[in-house]
C-alpha cells in the first residue's frame, strides 16, 4: 500500500510541479512500469486496464484533433464574431451568448477545447464590443468544467467513467441533459449577480463584420455528433465517429497543405494519451492495495438523492484535493455498481475543480509557492466565484440527474 | 490644476467628455486604465491545472495576456484622440479601486464613472471598486452617469 500510494503521489507531484512543462509521462510511464516489476499489479491485470482504457484514449486523441481542426477552419473565430453580433448590444446579452456557445463547444469538443481554442477569442470579442472580459472569460473557464457533463466525450473524466455506467452514447447524454442543464443554469443565475456591475455598464456600440460561417467544419462536426448516437448500437466504438470527423475535416486542409499532416498527427498530444495510461495502471495498483476496500466502505451503497449527493460531494472533494483525473480512477469501479452513482461522480469531478482555477488546490498551493517570489497575483474573485458557485451546481446538478434517473426509470 | 481621469471599459468617453468640458487650461491631465491581472492568471490556471496535458500547445494566458494589453492600448489612444488635448497615460494592472485611490494622491481633482447598473439611479448605480474609491479618494471626486440614455432621475418615494 505505502509503496503503491508513494507511486501515485510521485507520478501526481511531478503533473503538478511538471518542470519546465516536461511531458507528465517521463515520470508516469516509469512508475507504471514499476508497479509491475515490484509486483504490486500483475503484468495481466496493468495490460488488461491498457487494454479497457485504450479505447477511451484513442476517443480522447481523435477529439483533440477534431477541435484542432475546427479551429483551423475558423469554427472559433465564427463563434466569436457570431457572438459579438448577437450579444454585442449589452454586457448582458453577450454574457446570454457566451454561456451557450461556452456550454455547446465544451460538451461537443470538450473542455479543453474551450479553454485554449474558446476563451481567447471571447476575450477578443469582448475587447471588439467594448464591454469588460471579466465576466464572460471567467465564464468559459468555469464552463470548461461545469458544461462537460452532457456527452462522454465533453471530459476526459467522462470517456473514462463512460464504460462502467453501461449506458449507450445517446443514453449518457440522455441522463446528463437535466443536470447539465441544471448546472449552466445555476452558474448563469450566480454570474449575474456576482458580476452585476460590470454587466450593469454601458457597452459601446461599435461596428462588428460578420464572418462567413464555416459550413464544411459546422456540417462535419453536426455529422459527427449524430454519428455518435446512430453508430454506437451498430457496434462502432464513438472513437472511431470522432476518428472519421477528424478525417473528414483533415482532407481539405491536406488538400491545401500535405505538409501539416504531422502537425495534426502531434495534436493526438501521444504524451498525454500515454500518461493517462501509464495513471490508469498506478491508479489500479493502488486500488489493489487497500485504497479500493477503504473507498468501498465510504461510499452509498444505493443511488438514492442522499447516496447520489454524498458521492459527488466525495468526489468533488478527492478532485480538489488530487486533480480530477486519479479522482475518477479511483472512485468509479467502487460505484460502478450503479450507473446513478457513476453519474453523480461525474457531477461531483468535473464541477468541484471549480473551486479553484487551477484544477486542485494542491496545484494552487504549488502555484503560490512558486509565484511568492515574483507577486504574481491569484485570481482571488475567481476563488470566490468558486465557493459560491460549486456548492449550488453540486446541489441542483445532483437533484435533477435524481430527477432525471427516477423519469427514465434507471 | 493635476485631473485624474479613470477610464473603464463601457464607460470611459463620458469621463474623457467631462474632462474636455471642465478641465482648465493648463490643467495636467493624466489618463489611467488598470487592467485586471485575474482574467489572464485564470487561463494560466486552467491551462496548466489540466493534469497530464505537459502545457501541450500554446498557454491561452500567454494570448489573453498580450490581447489584454493591446485593448488597453487602443482604449487610451482612443481616449486621448476624444479628449483632443495633451494629456499623460497611465496604464497599470493590479487591484484596479486600490490603485486608483493611490494614484489621487498625486491628483487634485478625479474624475470617474459609475460603473452599476446605469438605468436607474439609486446605490446600484455604484458597483464596488467605484464605491470603494468615492469613499477612500483623498482628492476632490468628480462622479459621472456613463450616458445620457439614464432614465428620469426621479427620486425615490419620501417615507
Amino acid at each position: 500500500m505505502v509503496i503503491a500510494v508513494a507511486l501515485l503521489v510521485g507520478v501526481l507531484g511531478f503533473a503538478v510541479a511538471a518542470p519546465a512543462r516536461l511531458p507528465e509521462v517521463l515520470v508516469a510511464g516509469p512508475a507504471a512500469a514499476l508497479a509491475v516489476l515490484l509486483g504490486l499489479v500483475s503484468p495481466g491485470a496493468a495490460w488488461a486496464e491498457i487494454v479497457a482504457l485504450a479505447p477511451t484514449v484513442g476517443f480522447l486523441a481523435a477529439v483533440l484533433v477534431l477541435a484542432h481542426l475546427a479551429d483551423t477552419a475558423g469554427v472559433f473565430r465564427y463563434a466569436g464574431a457570431l457572438a459579438a453580433r448577437l450579444g454585442g448590444g449589452t454586457p448582458q446579452r453577450l454574457l446570454g451568448v457566451v454561456f451557450l456557445i461556452a456550454a455547446l463547444v465544451t460538451a461537443v469538443l470538450s473542455l479543453d477545447a474551450t479553454v485554449v481554442l474558446l476563451t481567447p477569442v471571447v476575450f477578443a470579442t469582448t475587447a471588439a464590443v467594448g464591454v469588460r472580459a471579466r465576466p464572460h472569460v471567467y465564464a468559459c473557464t468555469h464552463l470548461a468544467n461545469s458544461a462537460s457533463l452532457l456527452l462522454p466525450v465533453s471530459n476526459l473524466t467522462n470517456l473514462l467513467a463512460f464504460a462502467a455506467t453501461g449506458l449507450t452514447f445517446a443514453g449518457f447524454a440522455g441522463l446528463m441533459a437535466l443536470p447539465w442543464l441544471a448546472v449552466i443554469g445555476t452558474e448563469y443565475l450566480v454570474f449575474r449577480r456576482f458580476f452585476a456591475a460590470d454587466l450593469g455598464t454601458p457597452a459601446q456600440p461599435v461596428p462588428v463584420p460578420a464572418a462567413p460561417a464555416p459550413r464544411y467544419a459546422l456540417a462535419v462536426l453536426a455529422l459527427t455528433l449524430a454519428g455518435f448516437a446512430v453508430a454506437e448500437p451498430l457496434g462502432v466504438h464513438p472513437a472511431w465517429t470522432a476518428a472519421g470527423g477528424a478525417v473528414l475535416l483533415a482532407l481539405p486542409e491536406l488538400r491545401r497543405a500535405p505538409r501539416r499532416l504531422g502537425r495534426i498527427l502531434a495534436e493526438t498530444n501521444p504524451a498525454f494519451c500515454g500518461f493517462v495510461l501509464a495513471l490508469g495502471v498506478v491508479v489500479l495498483a493502488v486500488r489493489r492495495h487497500g485504497l479500493g476496500a477503504l473507498l468501498d466502505g465510504l461510499v452509498p451503497g444505493h443511488g438514492d438523492l442522499l447516496g447520489l449527493l454524498s458521492v459527488a460531494a466525495l468526489a468533488a472533494v478527492l478532485a480538489n484535493l488530487v486533480n480530477n483525473l486519479p479522482a475518477t480512477l479511483v472512485l468509479v469501479p467502487a460505484v460502478a455498481h450503479s450507473p446513478g452513482l457513476v453519474l453523480a461522480v461525474l457531477i461531483g469531478v468535473n464541477v468541484g475543480p471549480n473551486l479553484t482555477y487551477v484544477g486542485s488546490l494542491a496545484t494552487l498551493l504549488w502555484r503560490r509557492i512558486l509565484h511568492a517570489h515574483d507577486a504574481r497575483p491569484t485570481a482571488t474573485e475567481f476563488l470566490r466565484l468558486g465557493a459560491l458557485t460549486v456548492p449550488a451546481c453540486l446541489a441542483s446538478g445532483v437533484v435533477a440527474l435524481w430527477l432525471g434517473l427516477r423519469l427514465w426509470g434507471v | 490644476m493635476r485631473i485624474l481621469v479613470w477610464l473603464t471599459e463601457g464607460t470611459w468617453p463620458a469621463c474623457v467628455d467631462a474632462a474636455a468640458d471642465l478641465a482648465p487650461p493648463g490643467a495636467d491631465i493624466t489618463l489611467l486604465h488598470v487592467t485586471d491581472p485575474g482574467v489572464a492568471e485564470s487561463l494560466h490556471g486552467a491551462f496548466l491545472g489540466r493534469l497530464g496535458r505537459g502545457g501541450h500547445g500554446t498557454d491561452p494566458g500567454d494570448t489573453v495576456e498580450a490581447a489584454v494589453r493591446a485593448a488597453e492600448r487602443t482604449l487610451l489612444d482612443a481616449a486621448v484622440a476624444r479628449l483632443g488635448r495633451p494629456a499623460h497615460t497611465a496604464a497599470t494592472s493590479g487591484r484596479a479601486e486600490r490603485l486608483v485611490v493611490e494614484a489621487c494622491e498625486a491628483a487634485d481633482l478625479l474624475i470617474l464613472a459609475r460603473d452599476g447598473d446605469h438605468s436607474r439611479p439609486g446605490p446600484g448605480s455604484l458597483g464596488p471598486a467605484t464605491r470603494f474609491v468615492v469613499d477612500h479618494a483623498p482628492c476632490r471626486v468628480l462622479l459621472l452617469w456613463p450616458d445620457a440614455a439614464t432614465s428620469p432621475r426621479l427620486l425615490p418615494p419620501a417615507g
